[in-house]
C-alpha cells in the first residue's frame, strides 16, 4: 500500500460501485482481484454495463475468473501500449455516466488515468485500487526519457544512463515519478542501489 | 468586518422593469472608479435600509464579468416573503445611494470542463446570463435549458435567444415543455459540468437523476438560496458575548444577533456557503434547519445551526457566539 509522503504522491482506495450505466474496468495482473473483490458488492445486473480491458502480464492468471463476471466485454491485451489506441478511441466516444476503474501497478492505473484526464475526466471521478508491483515509472528531469518498471533505488535512466534518486514527487500528466541525479557533484560517487519498489 | 464583506458604495443609476414580475438594477460606485472584477455566478449582498430595519439579501451578479463600469441584478417580485423585494420594487429609484458587498462567488464555472450544461428554472436564470457572457467571450463551449412557467415570464428569453441562438433551449411549463432530462444527461460528451439553479425542488431531481446516471459529484454545480423563512419568535442566548436576544417572526437568527451588535462571520445570507455556521452550546426544543450546508447528521444532532435561515421552536437555546 502506497504511503503518503508529499502531497503529488497518489494514493489509491478500494474499488466500490458506482451508480451509472457504463462502467470500463482496466486492470492488470493482479488488478484483477481488486474487480473480482469489488464484483461480491456490486449490484446485479452491474456487469451487464461493464467493460474489462485487461493486461494479464507474464503470469498470464485471472483471465478465467473476469469471463465469469460476464462483461459486456473482456478484451485481453498483451501490454498497455496495445491497448491504448482502443482505449482512446473508447473515451473518444464516451458520454457522461461513464465510470472508470483502474486497478493493478502504479505504471497501469498511472498511464490509464493520463489518457482519461485527457478525455477530459477529472482524477478524483475516477475509483482505483493498487496491486502487485511496486514498480515505479519514472521520468529522468535531465533527458527527459521515461523509464518503466523501476525497482530500485537509486535506478539507471535507460536513455542517458545518469545515476537517479527516484522521487516521490508524481506527475499526473506524465504518469512518472520524478528521477533525479543523485551524484551530480561527484559521479565517481556510486551509492548502493537496494530493491526499493519490489 | 466579517470575512468577505468589505463594502461598496453604490449609486442606483437604473431600474429597469423587464416583466410583470421581474425588475433591473444597474449600480454604479459613487467615486466613478471601475466596480471589483467578478467571475460569472458571483453573487452581491445588497443592504436594504427600511426605515429602522436593513435587511441584507443576495443577489447573483447578471453583467457581462467583462464590463465592470456597472453590477446588475434582476429582482424577482415575491409578494408573501419577507419583504426584502418588494422594498427593491417600490423604493428603490434612480440616483439612490445604497451599499452592496464585494461580489463572492459560490456557483463558479470549472473552467477545465470541456463543455458547460446549464439549466435554468425561472429567476434562476440571472447567474447564467453571467456565465454565458464570460464563456462568449472565450469561444467557451456551452448550452442552456431554460425553463419558464410562461413566455412573458421568460425572463431574458429573447435576450438569450438573440445572442446565442440554438444554444438556448426553451421550455414553458404552459405548452407542457417538458426538459427530456434522461435523455439530455445520457448524451453529453466526457468532460462536460452541470450547471443548475432554479427552484429546489428542480435543483434536487437534476442533482438526483444525474447521480443516477453516473456523474461524479464534482461536476455537478448548483445553487440555490433559500431565503430566510418568517416564523414564531424565539429567545436566544449568546454565551461567548453574555446576551440574551429575541428573534422576531420576519427576522432571520442572524439578523437579530447583528442586531444585538454581535458581528459573526457571513457570506452568501442564504444556507449555501458555510461561513456563519454556529455550534450549539445546550438547547431545549427543536430546530427547523432550512440551509444546505449542513450535513444530515448535522441537522440531527443538533448541535449546529447555520443562523442565515434556519430558526428553533422551544423552550431554551444557548449559541456559542
Amino acid at each position: 500500500m502506497a504511503a503518503k509522503t508529499i502531497i503529488s504522491r497518489p494514493v489509491y482506495g478500494t474499488l466500490s460501485p458506482q451508480p451509472g450505466k457504463h462502467h470500463l474496468f482496466i486492470a492488470d495482473a493482479e488488478g484483477a482481484l481488486a474487480i473480482t473483490d469489488m464484483a461480491g458488492k456490486a449490484p446485479a445486473g452491474f456487469f451487464d454495463g461493464a467493460e474489462i480491458v485487461f493486461v494479464p502480464g507474464r503470469e498470464g492468471k485471472h483471465v478465467a475468473a473476469l469471463e465469469a463476471l460476464q462483461p459486456v466485454q473482456l478484451h485481453v491485451a498483451p501490454s498497455f501500449a496495445s491497448l491504448l489506441p482502443r482505449l482512446k478511441q473508447t473515451l473518444t466516444n464516451a458520454h457522461m455516466g461513464l465510470r472508470l476503474y483502474l486497478a493493478g501497478t502504479e505504471g497501469l492505473i498511472g498511464q490509464a488515468m493520463q489518457a482519461a484526464l485527457e478525455a477530459g475526466i477529472d482524477h478524483t471521478s475516477m475509483q482505483t485500487e493498487h496491486r502487485g508491483s511496486l514498480a515505479r515509472r519514472m521520468q529522468c528531469v535531465h533527458c527527459k526519457g521515461i523509464t518503466e518498471n523501476v525497482t530500485t533505488q537509486p535506478a539507471l535512466c535507460a536513455h542517458c544512463g545518469l545515476l537517479l534518486l527516484v522521487r516521490d514527487h508524481y506527475s499526473r500528466r506524465l504518469a512518472a515519478f520524478q528521477g533525479v541525479c543523485i551524484n551530480a557533484e561527484d559521479r565517481s560517487e556510486i551509492p548502493p542501489m537496494e530493491e526499493a519498489f519490489p | 468586518m466579517s470575512t468577505g464583506t468589505t463594502k461598496l458604495d453604490v449609486v442606483v443609476s437604473d431600474v429597469v422593469p423587464v416583466n410583470e414580475l421581474v425588475t433591473r438594477f444597474h449600480f454604479r460606485r459613487r467615486d466613478g472608479e471601475l466596480l471589483p472584477t467578478f467571475s460569472g455566478g458571483a453573487h452581491v449582498v445588497v443592504e436594504m435600509r427600511d426605515g429602522d430595519r436593513t435587511r441584507l439579501n443576495p443577489y447573483s451578479l447578471m453583467g457581462s464579468p467583462l464590463d465592470t463600469r456597472e453590477y446588475t441584478i434582476s429582482v424577482r417580485r415575491d409578494d408573501v416573503g419577507r419583504g426584502g423585494s418588494l422594498f427593491m420594487h417600490r423604493q428603490v429609484e434612480p440616483g439612490l445611494d445604497m451599499v452592496i458587498s464585494y461580489p463572492v462567488n459560490l456557483f463558479s464555472l470549472d473552467l477545465r470542463a470541456r463543455k458547460h450544461l446549464m439549466l435554468a428554472g425561472g429567476i434562476g436564470i440571472t447567474p447564467f446570463m453571467a456565465q454565458t457572457a464570460q464563456l462568449a467571450g472565450a469561444g467557451g463551449n456551452f448550452e442552456l435549458h431554460y425553463t419558464c412557467r410562461t413566455a412573458s415570464l421568460g425572463t431574458y428569453a429573447d435576450v438569450l435567444q438573440q445572442r446565442y441562438g440554438n444554444r438556448v433551449r426553451l421550455y414553458h411549463d404552459d405548452r407542457e415543455e417538458r426538459i427530456d432530462l434522461e435523455r439530455l444527461l445520457s448524451s453529453q460528451p466526457l468532460g462536460t459540468h452541470l450547471y443548475v439553479c432554479g427552484p429546489a425542488g428542480m435543483i434536487n431531481w437534476v442533482r438526483d437523476r444525474a447521480a443516477a446516471l453516473g456523474w461524479p459529484p464534482e461536476t455537478v454545480h448548483f445553487e440555490h438560496f433559500a431565503a430566510p423563512q418568517p416564523g414564531a419568535p424565539f429567545d436566544v442566548t449568546l454565551a461567548v458575548s453574555g446576551k440574551t436576544i429575541r428573534v422576531g417572526s420576519q427576522q432571520s437568527l442572524l439578523e437579530a444577533i447583528e442586531a444585538a451588535g454581535v458581528d459573526p462571520p457571513y457570506l452568501c445570507r442564504g444556507g449555501v456557503c458555510g461561513q456563519c455556521e454556529t455550534n450549539v452550546i445546550s438547547c431545549d426544543g427543536k430546530f427547523i434547519h432550512n440551509d444546505h450546508w449542513l450535513s444530515e447528521e448535522d441537522h440531527r444532532s443538533g448541535c449546529k445551526i447555520m443562523p442565515c435561515v434556519s430558526r428553533f421552536e422551544g423552550k431554551s437555546l444557548v449559541l456559542e457566539r
